[in-house]
């Protein structure tokens, strides 16, 4: 007999074994019989005209079975499918290409080279177009409107606000000290190390498609899939999505990229299975961005530095669709949670969603639904409020946090925020880090002609979406789901609505129905990514697998532990209010020897149930939050800036995270670490760069700077525990609180480093040559 | 990230392989592939025919004879960067090859696919200038000799004809008091340099320079010689005036253009830092 390791046990990752060994199913180790390949001719301009598409080379090259384009699919109706959003895009363009690499054709042919020499042969003539690629200007009157198709003759997607405008314009002119900048949050990419892909399966005889693909929300693509084709036949029960082994989402493996649609046509065209896979380039130019959000942010305060008002302004640069993967009712997500970890009692945001000529997007970069936007606005501001007012940084923020007896705190834009001890967590950083000694290193240095900075964040996260009256995706309520199933030897399969794309739930929830039903995790197998088989869910994103699905595990392991309590009775002879739960048994209260172990009641619920009860051991449970949770943390970060290059070093970094009650120790510093180091990207090095003409300049690794572990400090982690009082079992989801808290902390300690000089804002990335140009204009560069 | 498709043919001798070379004059030669296989799979690089030249034997010398250190064409870039004798007496070397790519990168490159590539963005081209290197060619008619100093003609262009190979790479041997040093600016591990800088000199028994090369990576069509900023050295004691001379007047005589690792000006001191900080290094360590 094993031991239940529940909550709190650093337990080793089950699906370590296969991942360490090179064993992972990923989606490119899938081979069917008869596969064919599927390869994309892209647009090499960013706003063209197809004069004319030839296929003939291409037909003619060997191996090539079919080339598929947009005017092939208009019998269909499939050259356009709908987005999230309410939105449509493009599967293939039809006569207008809208950005560079834009899907343009499909070949299909018997290897993975012969597909690649018949796009090499399609030939494209294109008239160009003027590219629309700055999203202030596609506002202005003389812009041209690029969505021909729409019957609104202009590039704005949508204007979308929140809270007191009258109000907040009141607080700002009443207040003696306003401050205001304008930040840019670039365009970045979550570079996910599998690239996506699918093998698409239709089965003529049966009507039936199996389409196995790189999602981390297999159900709601199901249904997506099913609203697609339902007119040509193909529906929901009809269609098997498989979610295998992912290599990192993040975000990017939410939406439908139209190589999903080409692939499954294909599939129906030539009656075989047809497997697609980009390439690095195709995946860093072509699949959703993230961020592209520019802010105008301004804070409003008492001359004592109390927070009055802030006001936010966004233009946010879509692309040529909004294909952005948010709840139906939140076009710009979740940034309203951008009075962040402060009582700030009137606030008020707009966002301007924009169509350019660039890739569509708009999803997260591992954060829920634009948190990290409206972090990084937040924390930059209250750097720019201390410094206006020569106050300390975290002496202005232990002035404005929310104070731990004002949970649960009603925020100015509505959010119920559901537990926090924000001095708590910067009490701790900065003892940890010597916060006092540090700011007198820094003046020595100073005095020496050195480059110090350091660097707070002292972020709230929203997530776990979310509660049915308010989240949905396109109608589904954003619920999630657990069914359980205890055998009759004890061993458990445990089915989940979610997608681990590296997070670990094969053991992470396992440990959750340990700690509940007292079983021993290595008895649970956790499947999850086959819509044939797992309960219906939205997936996993947005931090919200173990609010949601973990939740679902929770309850529906207290269901079972409650059939479970009647059948000890029954064994036992006993009255069920006689009984006591000890993890892993039932017992008789004051006679600990008259007891049943779980095991034991799993073989009676198939051998020997009472009279008038079901056999079986199961349930199953689809879990409404009541609410989001509010993970939260304080990050301080200390640089040193090389005067002569420019250079940024991160030579401390603290972090300390509450995530509320921890299901597995381990994983959540993994999480945190590579969380920090995903922060520390879009910081320093990552950014999506554009020519004049809409071609992207940084289309692969060579340019588009994946940190690596070189780049990596060291990271000092430490944790303050705020259960969320309504979660089953007080947790809150961590994945994601590193990559919204990072960076600000260190853009924070880079114009902290420069204050002195007169710099009060910088746009990340904080690279080299943008330091450096700073240093230079302020006379500081060597 | 497929590649067009190519003949690709391993030849035993050095002979045979120039035998190829010559029957195709669109042929390519394929030694440590960490330039050329990248430039298939973009398929900017269409050649019909790889001409491996891994199978030949006697390429992979790396020893000291005759005050040279040879160096075959097979000798990677790990092979240098292990090499005890170039950890000792060649440390611009090792610096260099310390900081070509990554690990991966470096285990199958070649010093030798490294000049014959000419990218401006290659790293050993400034270092090779600054000791002075010479590399032989091998051709139908026999070896020849040629000073680095008229190796480079372009971009990615060089004095070698489509039939020769690059053979050997010659570095002179130290003389007594030397140093050097290669440092490179770059946006992470891996990177192509944003501006790199190699210094080779030797101090006599007064402490003045005698010999000196100053290189310049990644700051104008071909790796560039500073030779303005060595003559200001020469024959002088090295102080810090001196040397911020010798660093601004490389900083007017590199020639970069602007692209995603920076503007123009920003390279261009980054070579002035980049110059002084190596020159400093280098006498740091021929005064060791």
């Amino acid at each position: 007999m094993g031991v239940a390791h529940g909550m709190g046990h650093s337990v080793k990752r089950k699906e370590d074994a296969r991942f360490l060994r090179g064993r992972g199913n990923y989606i490119d180790d899938i081979k069917l019989p008869g596969m064919l390949w599927l390869d994309i001719v892209r647009s090499p301009l960013a706003h063209a005209k197809i004069v004319n598409i030839n296929k003939e080379k291409a037909l003619a090259t060997p191996g090539v079975a079919a080339v598929i384009t947009g005017a092939d699919l208009v019998p269909y109706k499939l050259e356009w499918m709908p987005t999230l959003m309410s939105d449509r895009q493009m599967v293939l363009p039809v006569d207008t290409v809208m950005y560079y690499a834009q899907e343009v054709a499909a070949v299909i042919a018997t290897s993975r080279y012969a597909a690649a020499d018949g796009v090499a042969a399609v030939e494209v003539d294109y008239e160009p177009l003027e590219p629309v690629l700055d999203p202030k200007k596609a506002l202005l009157p003389d812009s041209p409107v690029i969505r021909f198709d729409r019957e609104e003759k202009s590039n704005r997607i949508w204007h979308w606000e929140a809270g007191d405008r009258q109000g907040t314009d009141a607080a700002f002119k009443g207040s003696d000290v306003v401050v205001a900048e304008d930040i840019y949050i670039p365009r970045i990419h979550v570079a996910s190390i599998e690239t996506c892909g699918c093998v698409a399966s239709w089965d003529p005889m049966e009507g039936h498609l199996t389409l196995y693909m790189t999602t981390q929300a297999p159900h709601a693509i199901r249904t997506v899939v099913a609203l697609v084709t339902g007119h040509l036949g193909l529906h929901e029960h009809k269609i098997r999505v498989v979610s295998p082994d992912i290599g990192g989402g993040f975000g990017g493996k939410v939406p439908v990229y139209p190589g999903y649609v080409l692939a499954v046509a294909a599939s129906v065209l030539t009656g075989k299975p047809v497997k697609w896979i980009e390439d690095r380039s195709e995946n860093l130019q072509a699949d959703s961005f993230a961020r592209d959000y520019h802010i105008h942010a301004e804070l409003a305060a008492q001359k004592d530095g109390k927070l009055n008002a802030l006001r936010m302004g966004v233009v946010a640069d879509h692309g040529a669709f909004d294909s952005a993967a948010n709840p139906s009712k939140f076009p710009a997500g979740l940034f309203s949670i951008c009075t962040g970890s402060y009582d700030i009692k009137t606030a008020f945001t707009e966002v301007d969603g924009v169509y350019t000529n660039k890739p569509p997007g708009g999803i997260a970069y591992r954060c829920s639904f634009r948190v990290t936007e409206a972090v990084h606005a937040v924390e930059r501001m209250m750097d720019v409020l201390a410094q206006k007012l020569k106050m300390d940084p975290a002496d202005l923020r232990a002035l404005n946090f929310i104070r731990p007896e004002q949970f649960p705190y009603k925020s100015a834009f509505g959010w119920e925020y559901d537990s926090g001890n924000y001095q708590g967590a910067l009490d701790k950083a900065k003892q940890i880090i010597g916060y006092d000694d540090l700011r007198k290193e820094q003046a020595e240095k100073r005095a020496r002609g050195e480059l110090m900075g350091i660097g707070l964040s002292t972020f709230t996260e929203i997530v776990g979406a979310g509660p049915s009256h308010t989240f949905d995706i396109l109608g589904i309520k954003m619920f999630d789901s657990a069914e359980i199933r205890v055998h009759p030897t004890g061993r458990v399969i445990a089915r989940f609505g979610t997608k681990s794309q590296g997070q670990g739930h094969e053991t992470t929830y396992a440990q959750i129905i340990a700690q509940e039903l007292g079983i021993p995790e290595e008895h649970i197998a956790v499947e999850e990514g086959d819509t044939d088989t797992a309960p219906y869910g939205l997936g996993t994103y947005a931090s919200r697998s173990t609010p949601t699905a973990g939740a679902a595990g929770a309850m529906a392991a207290r269901k079972i532990r409650e059939k479970a309590r009647k059948i000890a009775a029954h064994l036992l002879e006993a009255n069920e209010a006689d009984l006591e739960w000890e993890t892993g048994k039932f017992f008789v209260k004051g006679v600990p020897s008259r007891s049943k172990t779980i095991q034991e009641i799993a073989f009676a619920a198939y051998t020997n149930h009472p009279q008038g009860m079901e056999a079986g051991l199961e349930a199953v449970d689809y879990y409404d939050p009541p609410n989001l949770t509010f993970p939260f943390g304080a990050y301080i970060c200390v640089v040193d800036i090389d005067r002569g290059t420019g250079e940024v070093k991160i030579h401390r970094f603290v972090a300390v995270d509450d995530c509320g009650n921890i299901i597995n120790p381990m994983i959540v510093d993994g999480q945190i670490h590579g969380g920090l180091t995903m922060g520390m990207a879009p910081a320093l090095l990552e950014e999506i760069v554009y020519d004049e003409n809409g071609v992207n300049l940084t289309g692969t690794f060579m340019d588009y700077l994946l940190p690596t572990a070189m780049e990596t400090p060291k990271w000092e982690l430490d944790k303050t525990t705020t259960p969320s009082p309504h979660h089953p079992f007080g947790a809150k989801g961590v994945g994601e609180s590193a990559t919204v808290g990072a960076p600000p902390a260190i853009a924070n300690a880079v114009v902290d480093a420069l204050s002195h000089l007169g710099v009060t804002n910088m746009d990340i990335p904080l690279t080299p040559q943008k330091v450096w140009a700073v240093l230079k204009e302020k006379g500081a560069a060597l | 990230m497929i590649p067009a498709e190519f003949q690709y043919a391993t030849p035993p001798t050095i002979p045979e392989a120039i035998a190829l070379l010559q029957a195709h004059q669109d042929a390519k030669i394929l030694s440590g592939g960490q330039s050329l296989i990248p430039a298939l799979k973009l398929r900017l690089a269409t050649p019909p025919l790889l001409v491996d030249i891994s199978r030949i034997a006697g390429l992979t010398t790396l020893s000291e004879a005759g005050g040279w250190l040879h160096i075959g064409a097979l000798v990677r870039e790990a092979d240098l960067e292990e090499s005890p004798l170039v950890r000792s007496r060649y440390p611009l070397l090792h610096d260099t090859s310390h900081v070509v790519a990554d690990p991966l990168v470096r285990n199958l490159a070649t010093i030798a696919g490294n000049l014959a590539h000419a990218d401006p963005a290659n790293d050993h081209p400034a270092t090779m200038l600054a000791y002075r290197a010479e590399v032989v060619a091998t051709g139908p008619s026999g070896a020849r000799v040629i000073a680095v100093d008229s190796f480079f003609t372009g971009l990615f262009a060089t004095a070698l004809a489509h039939d020769e190979i690059l053979t050997e790479v010659r570095v002179p041997a130290p003389m007594a008091g030397s140093g050097g040093a290669y440092l490179k600016l770059e946006r992470k591990v891996g990177d192509f340099a944003t501006a790199g800088v190699a210094a080779q000199l030797n101090l006599d028994a007064a402490g003045r320079v005698q010999q000196i090369g100053i290189g310049l990576t990644n700051v104008g069509p071909m790796a560039i010689r500073a030779r303005r900023s060595e003559d200001v050295l020469r024959g002088q004691s090295p102080s810090d005036a001196l040397i911020a001379q010798a660093a601004a007047l490389a900083q007017e005589d590199c020639d970069p253009t602007a692209d995603l690792r920076g503007s123009a000006d920003y390279k261009r001191n980054m070579v002035r830092i980049l110059t002084m900080r190596a020159l400093h290094k280098a006498l740091e360590r021929a005064r060791a």
